[in-house]
């Protein structure tokens, strides 16, 4: 980053202190899936039955679920699994629809068409029930989980660096790389790419919140991660027995933490595309 | 003309789809023909003839051309699960789908233009921050919490909602068949109070799939609206004196409008996805819980029916936004 970014960037964060605090709530959410093991007060799979179903207290700051185990516990212990499910998912696509989009937008002509249509389709459908039927298919596990919500990611990020590329193809650092002998190859890898990776990273903030999103649904309709695993959809359908009962917390607080951890990456994401393209901002 | 063309032009995809899901479904983990055998010690002949009556015993290639004449022929195969045609399944069900997606969508629509429309009168005002909050909150939350926190809210707190199971209570006895729309159903047949029931069963599981979407179509509104209020033909409308209400909603929205039917179509097909997680929240008898429960229980049939009929919904809702950008602007022409 030249000074001259460093400084539009503390300018734009100043006059927009929320994307500041995405940044902050990120970090966060970092920090407890790495340390979430040493922090939580409980045991997150041990049940203690004679505690089930307690409200929110000062011992159990997010109540107990039917089985007695400590909500909060379980909670931070997700933010691991579930950041590492939508990080792990977003970095496949992110790589393999980087390559095959700067490709296919270097390249064009039919195979450009070609790919351009596969990714039309498949953005027409319904990217939900796809993966739905996708880890239904590969098997119920959590390796599937992420590996279909890599493919329903994977043709935003073609698409994106298509046209990404599409607009670069023929501009004069690219003509000058190409007149000093660099392969079509290179062209794509050494110069295009890095050029358009900024721009890829709003969309990938973004993404992550959405990918986050579709594994805690997969999870919540029975699919990948199993109990009891403390994970944030998994805890949602757990606690969605419960709460024509009135226990509240067995659902709000994981619906809390996806909220809040979604939230975060789509701020972060809107931030960065305004310090990287003002005019974009809406 | 452009309607025909884009039907045509779909219909690759669509075979491309059938393709697809059939080969997802075929490589399923699991032998469907002994999950369906009487039990774990069902007799080696018992498993054959299911597989037989399966077609399991044939090539992968033989089954797709034999799946692929059978829906040529509108035969969607038998649903193991319930013994029944799969179409005849879907045909049952999608109304209520149907039902709760396109009411969700009116509400998200009533909500998210004028929310739109007003931002983008007042551009940086508490309005505009406001419904920006709104937005950003709105598509964090999964339709499932949101939902489960409607349920909390409505039915155990405030005792306004129904018991959240089903289109409609057992007690009530349901209006002679026509759309299919209970709500409707109901309205022709006169029944007023079966269709207070009925509206009541839909309004939760509508809410909350609209919270989710009414961050993007307001958000393209305001944006879209933002272009038009700039737009000279509005500044010669105010300068020649016209009311502000006939500017704003004749001249300027009347233009803003394609952007939101575009927008509107790709989350048409979002809400289609996501009526999977809300039919399982309010036990909805829609096509899509129908689909999970076949697919927890490796059915094959009824997902690939689910499918295909999720493929055709968007073709059809395409072609609708195409007829509804002819109507909202008569230069494009559908012919």
């Amino acid at each position: 980053m030249t000074s001259a970014t460093l400084r539009h960037s503390v300018w734009i964060l100043r006059g927009n202190p929320l994307t500041a605090v995405a940044a902050a709530g990120v970090a966060l959410f970092v920090l407890i899936a790495i340390f979430g093991p040493w922090i939580v007060p409980y045991d997150p799979v041990v049940s203690n039955v004679s505690e089930a179903l307690l409200p929110p207290s000062a011992a159990h700051l997010a109540g107990t679920d039917q089985l007695g185990r400590d909500v909060f516990s379980r909670l931070i212990i997700a933010a691991r699994l579930d950041l590492a499910i939508a990080v792990s998912a977003v970095g496949i696509s992110f790589v393999i629809g980087a390559v095959v989009g700067a490709f296919c937008g270097y390249a064009g002509g039919k195979l450009d068409r070609g790919v351009g249509r596969f990714v039309d389709v498949m953005m027409a459908f319904p990217l939900f029930v796809l993966a739905m039927a996708m880890v239904a298919a590969l098997g119920n596990r959590i390796e599937n989980i992420v590996i279909a919500t890599a493919i329903i990611n994977l043709p935003f990020y073609i698409r994106f660096a298509r046209a990404e590329v599409n607009v670069r193809r023929n501009v004069g650092w690219v003509e000058a790389a190409r007149a000093c002998g660099e392969s079509h190859f290179s062209v794509v890898l050494r110069f295009l790419l890095p050029n358009i990776l900024p721009a890829m990273a709003v969309q990938i903030s973004l993404n992550l919140g959405w990918a986050i999103l579709n594994a805690a649904g997969l999870s919540f309709i029975g699919l990948g991660v199993k109990p009891p695993t403390p994970e944030w959809g998994i805890m949602v359908a757990e606690g969605a027995r419960f709460i024509s009962t009135g226990r509240w917390w067995l659902v709000a607080f994981p619906g809390l933490a996806l909220m809040m951890a979604v939230l975060c990456f789509n701020l972060l994401g809107d931030g960065m595309r305004d310090i990287l393209d003002p005019r974009m901002r809406t | 003309m452009r309607a025909g063309r884009r039907l045509l032009s779909s219909l690759p995809a669509l075979f491309g789809v059938l393709v697809f899901t059939f080969l997802l479904m075929r490589v399923l983990p699991g032998d469907p023909a002994v999950f369906f055998a009487s039990g774990p010690n069902a007799g080696k002949e018992e498993i054959e003839q299911i597989r037989k009556q399966m077609g399991l015993d044939k090539s992968v290639p033989e089954q797709l051309v034999f799946y692929l004449s059978d829906i040529g022929r509108g035969n969607l195969g038998r649903s193991m699960m319930t013994g029944q045609p799969v179409l005849k399944d879907l045909r049952e069900r999608l109304p209520a789908s149907l039902e709760l997606t396109f009411t969700a969508l009116l509400i998200a629509l009533i909500a998210a233009v004028p929310l739109g429309v007003m931002a983008a009168l007042r551009p940086g005002s508490v309005v505009d921050h406001g419904v920006r909050l709104f937005c950003a909150l709105g598509v964090c939350v999964p339709t499932f919490v949101s939902g489960l926190l409607l349920i909390y809210v409505f039915y155990y707190l405030l005792g306004l909602a129904p018991d959240p199971t089903g289109r409609i209570d057992v007690f009530t006895s349901l209006p002679p068949q026509r759309t299919g729309f209970l709500s409707i159903d109901f309205l022709l047949a006169g029944d007023v109070d079966g269709w207070w029931a009925a509206c009541k069963q839909l309004i939760l599981p509508a809410v909350s799939m609209a919270l989710f979407v009414i961050a993007p179509l307001a958000r393209i509104t305001r944006a879209s609206m933002l272009v038009s209020l700039g737009s000279d033909f509005v500044r010669t409308a105010r300068s020649v004196g016209l009311s502000w209400r006939k500017v704003v909603v004749t001249y300027a929205l009347r233009n803003a409008i394609l952007p939101v039917i575009t927008i509107a179509g790709i989350v048409f097909s979002t809400m289609l996805g996501a009526n999977v997680l809300v039919e399982k929240v309010f036990s909805w008898p829609g096509v899509a819980s129908y689909a999970l429960d076949a697919l927890l229980s490796s059915d094959y049939a009824p997902v690939q029916g689910f499918v295909l009929l999720m493929a055709s919904l968007f073709v059809l809702v395409n072609l609708v936004v195409d007829i509804c950008y002819g109507i909202a602007d008569p230069r494009v022409s559908i012919g």
